[in-house]
This record gives C-alpha cells, structure tokens and sequence, in this order.
C-alpha cells in the first residue's frame, strides 16, 4: 500500500535477522505443539504414524504448490487470486483430452503448464507495462479461468487412462508399511528447487529486494521489469503444476476444484510468516504453514464429531494471532 | 506510494494525462456513465425485448427492472467498500460478513433446534431481527476497523481474516444447514415490490442518497480523502484518521449486514457457503469501474452505484441473449481487464502516442 516496510540497516547487525527469523520461529512452535497435542490426544487409530504425517503433505500437495508460486509474488510486494481458478481450469482441460479427445497425458499437461506460464506471464506483463492494480489483474484471470473451466464441462470427468491409473496408485515405499505418493514428491520436489532459487540465485534475489523496495530496486539497477514478469510467470506455471496434482490426486478432473484456494493459500502463506507487504518470507515458511494446515484439518477428522468449519474457524484465528505476532515484531513502521 | 504530498482537496477530474499530449479532463462518472449506456445500446440494437416492461399484478417486470434488482446486493457493498478504498484500505470481508448476518437472520426466525441461536426466542419480531443481524454486522465492522485503525495491520490482510473465519462462523450459527423460513414482513425486503419496483432497490436508493448526503453533504468525504492521499499530512491537519478509518469499516461492514439480508430474504434461506460468494471482488470491481483510485484518496459513491449496474448490465446481458451462463465469467474477465486499461494513464498515453505515430 503506501509506505513499505524496510529493515532498519543501522540497528545492529545482529539483531535483524533474529527478527526476520522469529515470524518463522513461531510458526514451526505452533507447528510443533499442535502436532504433539494432536499426537498425545489421539491414540487409537494413533496420530503419531507416519503414513498419517505423509497424508498431511499428500492431501495438501496441490494446495501447497500453489502456494508455493504465491509465495513469490507476495515476497514481491504483489497477490495473485487466480491460483485456484487455474487449478481448477487446467485439472478439467486435463481430464477433457485425456479422456474425451484421446491425447496423451503427457500432452495435456505439458499444454496445461504452458497455458498456465503463459496466463501468469500476460498478468505480469499487464501489471507491470499499464501499471495495473495486481488485484484486478489477477481477479481478471480468476473470472476467466473459472468460466473457461465451466465452459470445458460442468460435470466432473473421471480419469481413466492407464498411465494416470498408475501415476495415482505409483508411490515410494517407506517403512513402518507406509508409503509417498507422485503428489507428495512433486510437492517436495518443488518445495527444494524454490528454496533454492529464493536463496542461492540473482532472481531470488531481486525477488526479495523489490519486494522491499521497489524504488531502491529500480535505481539500484535491477531488472525490475523482468524479475516481475517472471514471478507472475511462475505462479501461473505452479498453479497450473497444482491442477495436474490435483488430477493425479482425485483421478477426476472438476472445474470447481480449488474454488476458494485462493484464500487458503495466501492464508498458508501469511502464516509462514511472509509478510504481504513484501520483501520477508520464503517457502519454507509457507510449506509449514501448509503443515499446520494439514494438522488442524486431519486433527479435525479424527476428532470425529467435530464439523469441518471449524478448520476454517481455526485458520481465521491462525492468522489474527500471526499477525498480531508480525506487528510486534516488525520495527515500527512510519505511517501516520 | 499514493500521489501528492501537498494537495488533499478532491481532484474531480479523471486520472489521466494531466496537461501533456491532450490535455482533455473529463468528469471522473464520464466513463462509468460511457460504459452503461454503450450496454444498453448494444442491447437497444441487438438484443430484442431487453426494454420492454410489463405490468402484471401493479409489479413492474422486466430485463431493465430485473437489473436494478439483482443489482442492489453489490450496489449496496459498493458503497461501503467505496469508502473504505478511498481511505487507502480494501474489505475482503463483505462477502463473509453478508452470509454471517444472513445466517443470523434466519436462525432467529426459523430457530432450528441445532442452532446456537435455538435459546434466543424473538417472537418473529422483525426489528429484533433486524437488529440482532445487523448489530451481528456491526460487530464485524469493528473487529476489521480496530484491526486495521488500532492495530495498523494492512487492511488486505487484516479483512483476509473475517473472510477465512467468517464463513466457518456463520455455518457454526446454522450448525452447516440451509435453514429456510417464512416470515411475510422479512420476505418483503429482498421480495416485495414498492410502487411497482422491487423492494431491494428502493432500499439501495435511499442508502445511495443516505451516503451522499453523510459524505459529500459534510466534511467527511474530504476527510477520508485527506487520508487516503496522504495519512501523515491528514494527520499533521489534525483529522482523527484512526476514528475516520473504523468508521469506514463499520459502514462497510454494516452495509454488507443489509446486503445479506436482502440475499437471504430474496431466497428465503441462509445459503452460507453460497451467499455473497465473490461478491467482495464484484463490489470491489464496481468501485474501480466507478473511477474510485484503488490506492486511495480519490472516490466518488455514484460512480460506484454506476458501476454496480454496469456489472449487472453485463451479467443480465448475457443471459438476456441465452449465452452459455458459464461465459459470463469469461466476458466478465475481458471487461475488468479492458476498464482497467482504459482507466490506467500508461495505457492511454501508449494508445496516443501509438495514434500519433500513426496519423504522422
């Protein structure tokens, strides 16, 4: 909005990073406890299993590759709302030739990741050439995506190609007689190469300098312009990477998939602590947060007689207590 | 960074090139008031029957009646959600807070046994619930302001919360039931007809007027404007702008509270995971199609109410014409994406200079 938040650079060196870190600190605190609670509460089926730690990734693997992409451009100081519309859009593109115009899947992903890159990319070239609001923008392509989904078909499509069959029942035996599925390991695999790109190269970091400045990034010399596009880029590339996830997961396609992921995901993503100011964060943070998503929602199910709105209760309240969190710990901003 | 560090009187004139290649400054509604009328010419032209009216009944009927009607739900939001944007905020959390009053409303008429709200017994008395509902809103209204007022937690994120949690209380309030109800005088806000002319609207007409004469009949649209363009100078002028911003977000909140009721009336049930849905992003869409600037500072209530019925419109247009409903999204998309850039300076600046090249 008006005035970013930059770190103090003359408070001492030392104490900065502390202060960046807590945010994350916290969150894996949270994390922590609510797993023990859930852990020590529920004996029998027993929480504490690791097929049921898997699931907590399996089960939110699309949700968290998406978030993953929006991570990078909340760091950047923008929003995306298109996320879950493009899951959705693409998972029922996939399913449609697959299973009604007998393309291989193969194709139909590939098509379906290059369609999502390229809405992502013409966002940002939007935002960025005509200086649009990102939030218009992006809520364009939520419009454009969810009815182009139900263009494609209204009724969910199930998937029964072979090679699907077996990418969804395809996984890595682990012991203690569980297992990892595709979706689990594309997740992880994401979850590295990001971490990777935020820390050890130039993007990363130019991510993370507009984000906390976009004047001082631009004078500084930095490709602005382009380090935007590519973020926009990469967000729809990982929202559309998610509708394929969710297609391997649900072996259906549905144009409704992700309605409203949007939210959870930036939800996810704020308390991973990345501030959506921008500037702060990483993906880490967000794969937390979309653990201690995980754990509300499975410690929900196994509580049995619990009803599911209370996940959402506990998100809402997730989030008021992680941003009151960051609002202490943030040096005190100059506005009014 | 918002614009203008001096000047914190209202610009009436349109964003745009300010002296430079053209010079021309329209009035702001211009483009508001442009896009509606090339609707309705389009449909003059091609869309036949879109204008008759009927009578039946003493009830006026119609696409055109049928717009002010379905429009009233995001007419109303737009007008809260005005303000709060012209004070450098945004409120997610209308949708939200329209199912929860909704869900309010009917619990407290239909009181449903697994309703929390089963102990409170109102008689079917309508300004109890009325009261109760909207006081609900309120409520909410204040926990986005002091969030955002007190806390100085950014609006987006400060609103997200409402939006995630709101939904999820409200199905608390009607224990994940669509409770339905009948109460004649509650079913005659979002269903009667006044004169001829749908309830709803007479409603948003007199809220509509109501705002222009709290807002631009006092100090106060100055004031929000004072803070939305420049928060330190307003503050440096003396304005309260922690007072001005929680009041934003109380009649924001407040009127997304009528909003719900007159869905939930309408539909004479509390649909909470549907009422409002996206209504948030259509109300906020009315404003920036009104010409209100999304960083704040500049706002104009007509302009949004213009906005509201030019997204109405569109949706009526369409399947007016018997399109698939589905691209209603579609062509929904196109047209936020073609008024934002006719609203943005740097696209209009490369359009000129684009027709300039050309005509040399």
């Amino acid at each position: 909005m008006t005035l970013a938040t930059v770190p103090q650079p003359s408070l001492g060196r030392s104490l900065i990073p502390s202060r960046q870190k807590l945010p994350l600190l916290a969150t894996c605190m949270v994390l922590l406890v609510l797993y023990v609670t859930a852990c020590l509460r529920y004996r029998q089926p027993a929480f504490f299993n690791l097929q049921v730690a898997i699931n907590l990734l399996g089960d939110n693997a699309f949700l968290g590759i998406a978030a993953i992409g929006l991570t990078f451009v909340i760091i950047l100081g923008g929003i995306d709302l298109s996320v879950g519309a493009v899951i959705g859009c693409s998972s029922m593109f996939i399913a449609k030739m697959v299973e009604e115009h007998a393309w291989h899947p193969a194709a139909a992903i590939a098509v379906a990741l290059l369609s999502g890159t390229c809405l992502g990319l013409l966002h940002g070239l939007l935002i960025h050439l005509f200086a649009l609001p990102a939030f218009l923008v992006t809520l364009g392509g939520l419009f454009f995506c969810r009815g182009l989904g139900l263009l494609i078909s209204r009724e969910s499509i199930a998937i029964s190609h072979p090679i699907y069959v077996s990418l969804s029942s395809w996984s890595i035996s682990l012991p203690f007689h569980s297992s990892l599925p595709v979706v689990a390991i594309m997740f992880v695999l994401l979850l590295v190469l990001a971490t990777i790109a935020a820390a050890y190269t130039p993007l990363g970091r130019y991510v993370y300098a507009i984000g906390g400045n976009e004047q001082s990034a631009l004078l500084m010399g930095l490709p602005v312009a382009r380090t935007k596009v590519i973020v926009y880029a990469f967000s729809g590339a990982c929202a559309a990477l998610a509708g394929v996830a969710a297609t391997i997961f649900m072996s259906s396609g549905n144009a409704l998939t992700g309605a409203g992921l949007e939210l959870d995901a930036i939800a996810a993503v704020v308390v991973g602590g990345t501030l959506l100011s921008g500037g702060v964060g990483g993906p880490i943070g967000t794969f937390i947060g979309i653990l201690i998503f995980g754990v509300i929602q499975s410690a929900i199910a196994f509580e049995g007689s619990l009803s599911s709105w209370w996940a959402r209760i506990a998100v809402g309240g997730l989030l008021l207590v992680f941003i009151l969190l960051q609002k202490l710990l943030q040096p005190r901003d100059h506005q009014t | 960074m918002t614009a203008g560090t001096a000047s914190i009187l209202p610009a009436p004139e349109a964003p745009g090139p300010k002296s430079g290649a053209t010079g021309w400054k329209v009035h702001a509604i211009v483009w508001p008031v442009l896009a509606l009328m090339l609707l309705l010419l389009f449909n003059l032209l091609f869309t036949p029957g879109f204008f008759s009216i009927e009578v039946r009944g003493g009830r006026l009927f119609g696409s055109l009646i049928d717009i002010l009607n379905r429009g009233t739900p995001v007419l109303v939001l737009s007008m809260g959600m005005t303000l709060v944007i012209a004070t450098g905020g945004i409120d997610l959390s209308v949708g939200a807070v329209m199912a929860l009053a909704g869900a309010t409303a009917a619990c407290l008429i239909s009181r449903p046994e697994d309703s929390p709200l089963h102990l409170f017994d109102v008689h079917g008395s309508l300004p109890l619930v009325l009261l109760i509902s909207l006081a609900v809103a309120l409520l909410a209204g204040v926990f986005n302001g002091i969030l955002v007022a007190g806390l100085r937690v950014q609006p987006i994120v400060a609103t997200l919360i409402l939006m995630v949690a709101g939904r999820g209380a409200a199905q608390l309030i009607t224990n994940g039931q669509i409770p339905s109800f009948e109460h004649p005088g509650f079913e005659f806000i979002g269903g009667g007809f006044l004169l001829g002319l749908p309830f709803p609207f007479t409603i948003a007409v007199a809220i509509v007027l109501l705002m222009l004469l709290l807002v631009r009949g006092t100090a106060l649209g100055l004031l929000v404007e004072a803070v939305g363009n420049n928060p330190i100078a307003a503050r440096l002028t003396g304005i309260n702008a922690a007072a001005l911003k929680l009041t934003c977000y109380v009649v924001s909140a407040l009127l997304a509270g009528v909003a719900g009721l007159i869905v939930t009336s309408d539909i004479k049930a509390a649909d909470v995971s549907n009422t409002g849905q996206y209504l948030e992003l259509d109300a906020i869409l009315a404003a920036a199609i009104g010409g209100t600037a999304l960083a704040g500072g500049r706002f104009s209530l007509l302009g949004s109410a213009v906005g509201a019925l030019v997204i109405q419109t569109l949706t009526t247009t369409i399947l007016a014409r018997g399109v698939a409903p589905e691209l209603t999204l579609v062509i929904k998309a196109l047209v936020v994406i073609a008024l934002c850039l006719f609203q943005s300076a740097k696209a209009r600046e490369l359009a000129f200079r684009l027709v300039a090249r050309r005509a040399q």
